[in-house]
């Protein structure tokens, strides 16, 4: 029993930051309908850049978090402005392949700057733990749950009952009538890709801890977190934490229970089931086309 | 400026539309038939690589250029052909031949059996049992649509690529399966031998011709309406779910045989060389190329292999010339020589080559979206249309993002 | 037994009835209209009759045959087809292929002939070929053959999408809007081609129509609808001068 408490801790903070990744997957489709496989990437730059704050230039832990998130938001608008911008309206394949270059562009370049070796900061959660009872709850496991959490209510706050969020919401409809309707698309679309990226970011500098900091934490991670926003349903934000959360408890609870191998597999076999049974997902809404 | 006068249908429907298509592609023809006795053993490996790409190219135009389903699953596609060929070639199955061969199965109640099926070679086995897999594959893909099928393809060669790992008893795990030398019909073809290459340009030529004769049936032409828009083929009678299945079925055959000739080529087989990755480079191979035509696998293919070539060339070459230009031009000895170290860091670093890859989808992309054959296509026009070529024929059209989700 | 019958058909979208227990009957050879102010369920009616929606209850019968359950692409090859309101052609096409996929209920050929493009396939490709040219002469698309439809006119592409129904051959033919969207003599040069329609081709036409002077030019029973229910039926000057029509559609 305490195996299973403690495995589905550790399921929960995975799919917390599954979670994270979808939910920047989740606000770029939200405002552009496009799906940003470079998401992962994103995540592992915000890392890397904490390393160099931290661990480098000397930052104490918080500052240096919030340093990363900034300067991961100024390079997500840059990122929106050369390589999104000028393909909007393309066919959705054609973006997609663009992101997945980005994604592969992002990772070969940190790379090439800091390095293939795995990375740590020092962080105030590295060594901390909860004991309630015979449970032993760490601190850096809880620290990406909390966050988590109160990210998700702020986001969903935000595209729900802000002007900005309906007006995100609208761009992502129809583009050219929310340009008639008065809605500055270009600023609109530069917020929605910086958001994507702080948030990116937090999930990068919270995760170090637990799987250090390298070029390929992106990739992996990045991959898995499609089954968690597929999961919740691509339009949802309380759906990309819930499609996280659950997917990071399978695949915690497969590699703890079933044979070896299935641990990877799993994620994805939750995927395909779920895109041939419902593949709006659990939050997301039916659309007919009218002809 | 040329026009081509038209008198019978037959000139639409025909594969070479006028004398001077037929001169070129013979000419091409010739000089891909040529060109062992003419390059370096190294080139002509590289060849049967373009060679190999392309047909997967062509697999790939058929499903995501013509038909719209994008696929970033062939690597698996590709496994499942080279693993094919393996495991037939162990039990004794040669390339190319007739005869029966024998599976051992414990089945339930019959205890162990031994089921004889008849072959005709495992080049034709792998192209079956891919095309097989592929038309399963189509059937829960028909419900899914764009980036939902993008990574329904993603999951399932994930999923192929675990099995293979984990299928031990058939697949020898990640220790790998030796492939031997080719043999069909009792001569053998080594795989570094000139008799190979002609082999792969073989099977391309016919690949490429019965995906052209496709294009230009009714088939091919549902293919198109299923992609540019579902509600009208439907109302035309094209049964969507049969033809959907029959791209991805033929799709997948086609990357099987591919499969068939890199296990060949490669001579060794592990699961993690089919990974995503390699799909991606397939996908590059179309976006590069062009998803308008044919013509944009091949291109593609070659724009592809010859990344590699070209990159050592770059760490080898490039920082030696241009610290020459350097010094040429005026500048001190002790600049020159630290600019080539700094050029040759950069050309080294592990990791150039992802770098360059990503920078190559982005620009083409961004700048070239009907690729290298488009790009051969403007030329063409320009020249033909002599001096009245108008800057702005190609002049991209701002387009606005319109909601996907209601197809 | 009548040509074509619609039988109490309905159709429900959550809590909006679009349609309300509506049935009529067309008869071979003719042209029958179905008029009514926007939201009426006109287009919802012809999407549930080509089989892209699917009725809450009522039945459909084509001849003798149900096909209230049959998908769309079944029906088409019974000789029931269809233009859309809102253009569904394939944009990056020439107007030459679009109006071959409209061949494709007509096409014999299997799989394995094609790949090898055997001679029987290509004779199949110039009788195909030829059929088209025939409507493409019918419609005067000469001048547009080999033009992207991306590149087209309005007026061309509505022309294209009728052309492309006619090319299968169909014996019910539904027009949904034909003269929305063209001008005085693009509408007079439609009303002569649906009557060339129903004459030379002996084509029935079931039609969705706005524009009275096409409807009375051309049709010969109309039936009019509001918020998803039958209003009248009849001749043309029959359900024109119905108080009820006049009051919901015509204006008094």
């Amino acid at each position: 029993m305490l195996d299973f408490i403690q495995q589905l801790v550790s399921g929960i903070a995975l799919g917390c930051v599954y979670g994270l990744i979808a939910l920047g997957f989740v606000l770029i489709y939200k405002a552009t309908e496009v799906v940003n496989f470079a998401q992962g990437d994103l995540m592992m730059l915000g890392g890397f850049f904490a390393y160099t704050f931290i661990s480098l230039m000397g930052f104490s832990y918080w500052s240096g978090f919030v340093l990363s998130v900034v300067t991961m938001g100024l390079i997500g608008m840059l990122i929106e402005r050369l390589v999104v911008r000028p393909i909007l309206g393309y066919p959705q394949f054609a973006i997609v392949m663009a992101t997945i270059g980005l994604g592969y562009f992002l990772r070969s370049t940190a790379g090439m700057i800091w390095g293939t070796d795995d990375l740590k900061i020092d962080n105030p959660f590295a060594s901390g733990v909860i004991r309630i009872g015979n449970l032993v709850l760490a601190h850096d496991k809880l620290s990406v749950i909390v966050a988590t959490v109160i990210l998700c209510a702020l986001l969903y706050v935000f595209f729900n009952r802000t002007r900005l969020g309906t007006a995100m919401r609208a761009t992502s409809e129809n583009m050219l009538a929310a340009y008639y309707m008065g809605i500055p698309v270009k600023r609109v679309v530069s917020l929605i890709w910086a958001i994507s990226a702080m948030v990116a970011a937090c999930a990068g500098v919270l995760l170090a801890p637990i799987t250090f900091i390298h070029t390929n934490v992106g990739l992996a991670l990045g991959l898995k977190a499609f089954p968690a926003a597929v999961l919740g349903g691509f339009g949802s934000i309380p759906g990309a934490l819930a499609g996280g959360v659950i997917i990071g408890v399978i695949e915690t609870m497969a590699g703890f229970y079933l044979a070896a191998g299935w641990k990877d597999v799993a994620p994805y076999v939750v995927l395909l089931g779920v895109l041939l049974l419902r593949p709006q997902g659990l939050f997301g809404m039916v659309a007919r086309k009218k002809v | 400026m040329q026009f081509f006068f038209k008198t019978t249908y037959d000139q639409d429907i025909r594969l070479i539309q006028h004398r001077g298509q037929l001169w070129s592609y013979a000419l091409l023809f010739g000089a891909l038939l040529a060109a062992p006795l003419l390059l370096s053993s190294y080139l002509q490996s590289q060849f049967v690589f373009v060679f190999i790409y392309a047909i997967v190219g062509v697999a790939l135009m058929i499903l995501t250029g013509f038909t719209g389903q994008g696929s970033l699953g062939h690597a698996a596609f590709l496994a499942i052909g080279a693993y094919t060929t393996a495991y037939l070639q162990s039990k004794g199955v040669p390339f190319a031949g007739a005869g029966l061969f024998h599976l051992d199965l414990t089945l339930p109640w019959i205890g162990a059996s031994r089921l004889w099926l008849p072959h005709l070679g495992y080049f034709l086995w792998a192209g079956v049992l891919t095309g097989i897999i592929g038309a399963v594959v189509g059937f829960p893909a028909l419900r899914l649509h764009g980036i939902y099928l993008l990574i329904a393809t993603i999951s399932f060669a994930f999923i192929v690529e675990e099995i293979l790992a984990r299928w031990e008893s058939v697949t020898h795990g990640n220790e790998g399966l030796r492939v031997r030398t080719l043999q069909a019909w009792g001569i053998e073809i080594p795989t570094n031998h000139v008799s190979f290459y002609y082999l792969c340009l073989g099977v391309l030529a016919i690949i490429i011709i019965g995906a052209l004769n496709l294009m230009r049936s009714p088939t091919g032409r549902a293919f198109i309406a299923i992609r540019d828009s579902e509600t009208a083929a439907k109302s035309m009678g094209i049964d969507i779910a049969a033809y959907k299945v029959k791209s991805f079925a033929i799709s997948a055959a086609i990357t099987g045989l591919a499969g068939s000739l890199y296990a060949h080529k490669l001579s060794f087989i592990s699961p993690e060389m089919f990974t995503l990755l390699l799909s991606i480079e397939f996908v590059m191979v179309i976006i590069i190329g062009g998803a308008i035509g044919l013509h944009g696998a091949v291109l593609g293919a070659i724009f592809i292999v010859m990344v590699d070539p070209l990159l050592t060339w770059v760490k080898d070459d490039v920082p030696t010339f241009i610290a020459g230009l350097a010094t040429s031009l005026g500048v001190g000895a002790g600049r020159a020589q630290a600019l080539e170290q700094t050029l040759n860091n950069v050309a080294s670093a592990a990791g150039l080559k992802g770098a360059i890859y990503g920078l190559i989808i982005m620009l083409f992309i961004l700048f070239e979206p009907m690729g290298l054959y488009g790009r051969w296509l403007k030329i063409k026009l320009f020249f033909q249309l002599f001096p009245l070529y108008k800057r702005a024929s190609f002049k991209r059209q701002k387009t606005y993002v319109k909601t996907e989700r209601n197809r | 037994m009548s040509f074509f019958r619609v039988d109490g058909i309905s159709l429900q979208f959550g809590g909006l009835k679009a349609v309300d227990n509506v049935s009529f009957e067309v008869d071979k050879g003719e042209i029958f209209t179905i008029i009514g102010p926007n939201g009426a369920g006109k287009t919802s009616i012809f999407n549930l009759i080509s089989r892209l929606y699917e009725p809450s209850s009522g039945r459909l019968y084509f001849g003798d045959c149900d096909i209230t359950g049959l998908p769309p692409h079944t029906i088409a090859k019974m000789g029931i087809a269809r233009t859309f309101q809102n253009i569904e052609l394939f944009e990056n096409a020439s107007l030459l292929a679009n109006l071959l996929v409209g061949r494709h209920c007509h096409s014999r050929t299997r799989l394995w002939q094609e790949l090898m493009f055997l001679p029987s396939v290509k004779r199949a490709e110039r009788q195909h070929r030829a059929k088209v040219e025939e409507v493409i002469d019918l419609l005067d698309l000469q001048a547009y053959r080999e033009k992207i439809i991306a590149g087209l006119p309005y007026g061309v592409r509505k022309v294209t999408e009728l052309a492309r129904a006619l090319c299968s051959e169909p014996k019910l033919i539904l027009l949904d809007e034909p003269s929305s969207g063209l001008n005085v003599e693009e509408t007079d040069d439609m009303s002569f081609w649906i009557r060339d329609i129903k004459d030379e081709l002996g084509i029935t036409v079931l039609m969705v129509e706005h524009d009275m002077t096409l409807v009375n030019r051309v049709s010969d029973r109309v039936l009019a609808l509001n918020y998803g229910r039958v209003l009248a039926s009849g001749t043309p000057a029959q359900v024109q001068s119905h108080p009820d029509v006049i009051a919901a559609y015509l204006g008094s």
